[in-house]
């Protein structure tokens, strides 16, 4: 190999020694948009599918919690802008070869979808605001009395979801510049890992449901979480969350078998692809892609989701936890090490 | 319509970045941050070593994978001579730009913006040489007009061994060098 130096005068804030233009907000957008995206998508299949309201389980809660959750990847997004009073720009114009364009549109789609939805499935009850609760649920008996509008609804949840959950990996892959990223495959694994994360997240939430723990706080669930994993086995009388552990494992099969993809793709690829591919192998990255993306966050819970499914340990919150957080930890490597990754 | 390049004779180069300056001066480039810059490359080791000096700046891609990625249209092509360049007054400051050029040719203006090398059009459609052009004390850069078959850039290319950066990223850069 040829001996090569380079120095250089520049000194750019965010771009020198090495880009990092993107902090924290981004992965937490990416991560938040994916999570709505299968939410969205898994709550207007379940709408779709469901004919009674036992089948569908806690899926009527996930159009709510999605808006609430874009909401706040919205505002990480905002927060990530240099130029932020001038947003607005992006919805005067559409770019048809700038993905971004496109993610804005689709952001902007989907808001109404997630409100139509869950408009459809108002709240049993309400800290204040009975009145508007009293307008709601008429709006909702209106609705459900309309079939095929809530099927329009369902199926606009269902395809604007795969739409934001590919679009956050099409994202990034378009980014000539960053070797790490230029693979057809992120969009795909951004939407599965998107769909397991919505999967165990409404695990999490149908378990709460069943076990009464609406009001306990968060470090109880977790505790609740783990001391179930220490009880003697037996299986758990919920089908319902049954259905979205099989889910999730499903997803998370998918999600693993794309990672893989994606590896082979770069190690198929360029000499700038290879050694992109090596900052996840061998590199700064790859304590946290093998140990904490690859093994707690796919393999452990898979493998723990098969010994519920077979009665061995009780349903707990643990591996659904584990899918959420390796989903998080997804995103914050691959936007960390495609920055890294250059031409040059 | 032209084609803006500009040609840089890596062996005339002699790294004194005057370059840098004028375009600090004539642009008003804030400080800490760089429109243009040096970089000096030694391949190979002892007793043969090579050394280039290179004048780099935004390569006004033809094929400019920063203006694609632009959700609002600030990056863009401009009408006369192919120039990319940046609308203050579009832009939203989401960096997308600069993590799509391979060149690290952008940053972010203090002010919020996306902000870059401009080939200095304020001056080019004056019929001026953009500033580092003008200033440049061994006379290694030469700018005009890439489809003119008889123009200086065109002329230099055809006489000369030369490369551009990165062409392997498929962005098709106008700046070429000389070795």
């Amino acid at each position: 190999m040829q001996h090569v130096e380079i120095s250089t005068t520049r000194a750019n804030p965010l771009v020198d020694p090495i880009l990092h233009v993107w902090g924290w907000e981004i992965p937490v957008y990416l991560f938040l948009g994916g999570l709505v995206a299968g939410l969205l998508a898994l709550s207007g299949f379940y709408l779709l599918r469901s004919r009674t309201a036992s089948e569908r389980g806690a899926w009527p809660q996930a159009p709510m919690l999605g808006v609430v959750l874009l909401t706040l990847g919205m505002g990480a997004l905002f927060l990530d802008l240099d130029h932020p009073w001038y947003v607005w720009r992006v919805y005067l114009t559409f770019e048809p070869a700038s993905p971004m364009s496109w993610g804005s549109w689709v952001l902007i789609l989907v808001y109404p979808a997630l409100l139509a939805a869950a408009l459809l499935h108002p709240p049993e009850r309400v800290p204040f605001g009975a009145g508007l609760l009293a307008v709601i649920r008429r709006w909702s008996e209106w609705m459900w009395a309309r079939p095929r509008l809530v099927q329009a609804i369902a199926l606009s949840n269902l395809v604007g979801g795969i739409a934001l959950g590919l679009y956050t990996g099409i994202l990034l892959g378009t980014m000539v510049a960053r070797p790490l990223w230029n693979s057809a495959i992120l969009g795909p694994l951004f939407l599965f890992s998107g769909l397991s994360s919505a999967a165990a997240l409404m695990h999490v939430l149908t378990l709460v449901r069943t076990h009464g723990l609406v009001d306990s706080t968060y470090a109880d669930l977790l505790l609740h979480g783990l001391f179930q994993l220490l009880k003697p086995p037996g299986r758990d009388p919920s089908t319902a969350g049954e259905a979205m552990v099989r889910a999730d494992a499903a997803f998370l099969s998918v999600e693993g078998a794309l990672i893989a993809l994606f590896l082979i793709g770069l190690a198929a690829s360029t000499e700038v692809q290879q050694q992109a591919l090596q900052l996840l192998l061998t590199g700064a990255y790859a304590p946290v892609f093998w140990c904490l993306i690859v093994g707690t966050g796919i393999l452990v819970p898979l493998v723990l989701q098969y010994l519920e499914l077979a009665g061995r340990i009780r349903h707990t919150v643990v591996p659904a936890l584990l899918v959420i957080a390796g989903a998080f930890l997804l995103r914050w490597v691959l936007v960390r090490a495609g920055q890294v990754s250059s031409w040059t | 319509m032209p084609r803006l390049a500009m040609v840089i004779d890596t062996r005339r180069c002699v790294g004194c970045a005057d370059c840098v300056v004028a375009c600090k001066v004539e642009n008003d480039v804030p400080i800490g941050h760089d429109r243009d810059w040096i970089v000096e490359e030694i391949r190979g080791r002892c007793p043969g070593p090579t050394l280039e000096i290179r004048s780099e700046r935004c390569n006004h891609c033809a094929d400019p994978p920063c203006v694609y990625c632009c959700p609002t249209g600030a990056s863009h092509v401009h009408d006369y001579g192919g120039v990319v360049l940046v609308t203050a007054s579009k832009c939203i400051g989401c960096k997308a730009c600069l993590a799509a050029c391979p060149y690290g040719a952008r940053f972010i203006h203090p002010d919020g913006f996306a902000d870059k090398c401009t080939f200095c059009l304020h001056r080019v459609e004056k019929g001026l040489d953009p500033a580092c052009v003008a200033v440049c004390p061994t006379h290694c850069m030469t700018f005009g007009d890439l489809d003119d078959p008889f123009g200086p850039v065109r002329r230099l290319l055809d006489s000369r061994p030369h490369h551009a950066l990165l062409p392997e990223a498929g962005t098709e850069p106008c700046i070429f060098y000389l070795t």
